[in-house]
């Protein structure tokens, strides 16, 4: 299953999963990231992390690409 | 239609609040809403600024300005959710419930929410209607949201939250007026009816628990149906923490039930929250929007199409350094004159004050212990505001969460995040206002780790003792053709700060600092333009802070440190000076008694002005030849040198160094270098002035780099050994490169994270790794050269 690391400049997927069971999790779901959300992968920073996303066609968030591995996203 | 739940127990109603004549409305939002904006807008750029007690949130509260009643607004942190895992988190929750001795419980809130991302704003504001306090919702940036195609129905939006909505845009003062009406008014909004957001078998296993918790826990802990929920929700929360603190591992143990209970039953506590509200918020505010066509570029396209210039590879970097070139500069050089002008200036009062009294410890007092003292306080004041205009101006743009982007993966190898990259950079100028700009860190652990690092940069007051020790004792040779030594120590002081640095900040967030939220998610806001206001409101505010917080502080240090070196002041030392200059006067008496010229009532000289007065007074008489006016003078002046050099010796400073020799021979000091360190706690440079003084080179030699080259080149040991060479001022450069002589830093330091316990820790680390430091320079370099 792809994650939110895979996807390519300007490529939007929905969110499947969170994997884990952590605050950071929690923390990305109270943003609005969670299962059902799209999200679109606008770029990586220049020195190759952390990635930056737009959430729900609303808001970017940045994050580390480590992170952005845990969110799995819909075939 | 929204439900809305049961009517609370009686034990919900909360107690009417008391009747005080000082009405409280708490200011809370998501970061980026434009919330200080209209906290700025509604209390006319007036802020009292502080700490809450025990944490190192900053408290900021201001009164409605031109309300009819007086009313306290309390802006609180920006956030995106209630849920707290740390101390510093749960302050909001604290004060929105009236926990907090030192904020009584707000009479009302306002919950200020960006029109263009309400969906993730309700998130919050939704909690917040948990609390049961009159709420008002102000729906800011509207206009952004128009020009983004979302109109939103305000009315509709209204009913379906059950609290009042006010459209506001802060940045055009557009309805602040409106809002400040209802802030003042007598009667506020009913009791907002509680969202019906979880899922029946939560609610049911939420009573369940706070039935049987009530019992086990004091009556002050405050178990309402918003404590139990949050207490249940938070794993590792700072309910839980509070509750198992409070009621023992029954608590704990009830708690683990009731989750494990739920898991079992198919609700994931972890996610359940999140779920359930979001759901919640699409059902009942989904009709509230319709979305338009926009007019013109959406504030996303406009973002979008700086954005990819500004963390562009090669083009948002070059901006980035060229920009972060800028702030360095401005800070490290444009701030020189108005420090010279500081400078003198309080040189000049000194003077001008010490004219107007006899000599004497009051005129000491006074000179080298209040003036001196606020002089060195004041110093500071164009560094921080400097500083702060380009933090004010970059944050407000939207600027700094860019430069976090960018610079993040440099500082996460050493455990920080890229927001920690501006609090350090400003930290090769100056420590001070590199602390101030740490509260742009939302990590906790982090914004401390930087705090406590960032001293260890090589502040500009580093340079004047590099320079000195440079120029006396390294030599001047060439390397592999381009480089030459005196340059390459210089660069190697700068780099061993940052060496250090780097392990310092991995074993912190290893250990003490080890935190639990991630360090880096942060939002990249849209661009706006800055607004002159906030960035000058920001820079008073903080310089303002700096004199007071942080500046008595330093003051009384400055005292305490002054009264040390100038006591116990021996008869023996002012009986000899007299008998100096009694013979040497005697001497050049002497030529005139021979011319037969009467000095009688003339007094007689002390120093140098004087002699030169007199040369001026006799000229007629030709006593040119028989009398060097000049070297008298001179004579006289090293006298007075030599006596305040003696002093000083003999000081309790002096005493304290003779002390602490057998601790800082390792080192290759004796006692007068490890006093002049001493000394210089007030600040790193002052330890030129004393090691001037100590090496009866006396205050006007200070200007005077040579003259103290020569001094420092011809101090001995008792046995002859002259006391600097190279080792020496390798360790001695290291030691200030690493020790944490600097007072302002230290109550910067207590100010900002509202404890002395970290000054005290960094002061002590600090101390200890500059003493090694200095030892293993000074050790080893002796046996290579």
């Amino acid at each position: 299953m792809p994650t939110l690391d895979d996807l390519k400049p300007g490529t939007k997927a929905i969110v499947e999963e969170l994997e884990g069971d952590d605050l950071f999790a929690q923390r990305l779901m109270e943003m609005g990231l969670l299962e059902g959300t799209t999200v679109e992968f606008i770029r990586r920073a220049p020195l190759g992390d952390p990635i930056e996303v737009r959430v729900n066609n609303r808001y970017q968030l940045s994050l580390r690409r480590e992170d952005a591995r845990r969110i799995r996203l819909q075939e | 239609m929204t439900e809305s739940q049961p009517i609370p127990s009686p034990e919900d109603a909360l107690a009417p609040s008391p009747p005080s004549a000082v009405r409280r409305v708490a200011l809370l939002g998501n970061p980026n809403t434009g919330k200080t904006t209209l906290f700025n807008a509604l209390t006319g750029h007036r802020a009292r600024v502080g700490n809450y007690s025990g944490v190192t949130v900053e408290k900021r509260e201001g009164a409605l300005k031109g309300a009819e009643r007086p009313v306290t607004l309390v802006d609180l942190p920006g956030t995106y959710s209630l849920s707290a895992h740390s101390a510093d988190e749960f302050v909001a929750v604290e004060v929105l419930l009236g926990l907090r001795a030192d904020s009584p419980r707000p009479d009302a809130l306002v919950v200020v929410a960006d029109a263009s991302n309400l969906e993730r704003n309700l998130f919050l504001a939704t909690q917040v209607l948990e609390l049961g306090l009159p709420t008002f919702l102000a729906l800011n940036m509207t206009d952004v949201a128009e020009q983004d195609g979302v109109a939103i129905d305000a009315t509709k939006l209204a009913a379906a939250l059950g609290v009042p909505v006010i459209e506001t845009n802060a940045r055009a003062r557009e309805g602040v007026d409106k809002l400040k009406r209802l802030l003042e008014r007598e009667d506020l909004p009913d009791r907002p009816r509680v969202p019906r957001v979880y899922p029946d078998e939560f609610l049911k296993a939420r009573d369940a628990l706070r039935e049987e918790l009530a019992p086990r826990l004091p009556a002050d802990f405050g178990l309402d149906a918003f404590a139990a929920s949050r207490l249940l929700l938070e794993i590792d929360g700072e309910f839980e923490a509070r509750a198992v603190a409070q009621g023992g591992s029954d608590a704990r143990a009830a708690i683990e039930r009731t989750r494990t209970e739920l898991e079992s039953a198919g609700l994931r506590v972890r996610s359940l929250e999140a779920r359930s509200r979001y759901q919640w918020i699409r059902e009942h505010t989904n009709s509230c929007f319709t979305e338009t066509q926009g007019h013109g570029r959406s504030s996303h396209d406009m973002t979008e199409r700086v954005d990819r210039i500004l963390t562009h590879r090669i083009y948002g970097t070059g901006i980035f350094l060229l920009l972060m070139a800028l702030v360095f500069q401005a800070i490290y050089s444009w701030s020189g004159p108005l420090m010279d002008l500081i400078d003198s200036a309080f040189g000049a009062l000194g003077m001008w004050v010490g004219g107007l009294m006899p000599p004497g410890p009051l005129q000491s007092l006074l000179v080298d212990g209040v003036i001196a003292g606020v002089g060195g306080v004041v110093i500071f004041i164009p560094q921080i505001l400097i500083l702060f205009a380009f933090i004010a101006l970059l944050e407000d743009v939207g600027y700094m969460a860019r430069a976090a982007f960018l610079m993040d993966r440099l500082l996460s190898r050493a455990g920080l995040s890229g927001r920690s990259f501006i609090p350090m950079l400003s930290s090769f100028a100056c420590a001070v206002p590199g602390l101030m700009a740490t509260r742009t860190i939302e990590n906790q652990r982090d914004r401390l780790a930087t705090i406590l690092v960032s001293p260890l940069m090589s502040c500009s007051a580093r340079l004047p003792v590099y320079t000195i020790m440079i120029a006396a004792f390294v030599p001047d040779h060439r390397m592999l053709g381009i480089f030459n030594l005196p340059g390459l120590v210089l660069l190697a002081m700068y780099l061993v700060g940052i060496a250090v640095a780097i392990p310092v900040t991995w074993i912190l967030k290893k250990t003490i600092l080890k935190s639990k939220t991630p360090s880096f998610l942060i939002e990249l806001p849209p661009y706006r333009k800055p607004l002159a206001a906030n960035v000058l409101s920001r820079m008073i505010e903080r310089g303002r802070e700096f004199l007071v917080r942080a500046g008595t502080i330093i003051l009384a240090v400055s005292i305490v440190v002054w009264a040390l070196s100038y006591f116990p002041r021996p008869d023996a030392v002012a009986n000899e000076y007299e008998i100096a200059v009694e013979s040497i006067n005697a001497q050049y008496l002497h030529a005139f008694s021979q011319a037969g010229i009467s000095t009688a009532g003339g007094g007689i000289p002390t120093n140098s002005e004087e002699t030169a007065q007199w040369e001026a007074y006799y000229a007629d008489l030709a006593l040119d030849d028989a009398v060097d006016f000049e070297e008298w003078g001179r004579q006289l002046d090293r006298a007075a040198v030599h006596r305040d050099g003696e002093y000083l010796r003999n000081s309790y400073l002096g005493r304290m160094g003779k002390l602490l020799e057998p601790a800082v021979r390792p080192l290759g000091w004796d006692w007068r270098i490890g006093m002049a360190a001493l000394a210089s706690f007030p600040a790193r440079e002052v330890i030129i002035a004393i090691l001037g003084v100590i090496f009866d080179l006396g205050p006007e030699g200070l200007d005077d780099q040579q003259g103290m080259i020569e001094k420092l080149r011809a101090a001995e040991w008792p046995d002859g050994r002259p006391l600097f060479d190279l080792p020496v001022a390798l360790g001695i450069m290291v030691f200030f490169a690493l020790c944490m002589q600097c007072a302002a830093t230290l109550a910067t330091m207590k100010r900002e994270t509202n404890s002395w316990r970290w000054p005290v820790f960094a002061f002590v680390y600090m101390t200890v790794l500059a003493y090694l430091g200095a030892m293993i320079t000074y050790q080893v370099s002796s046996l290579l050269l």
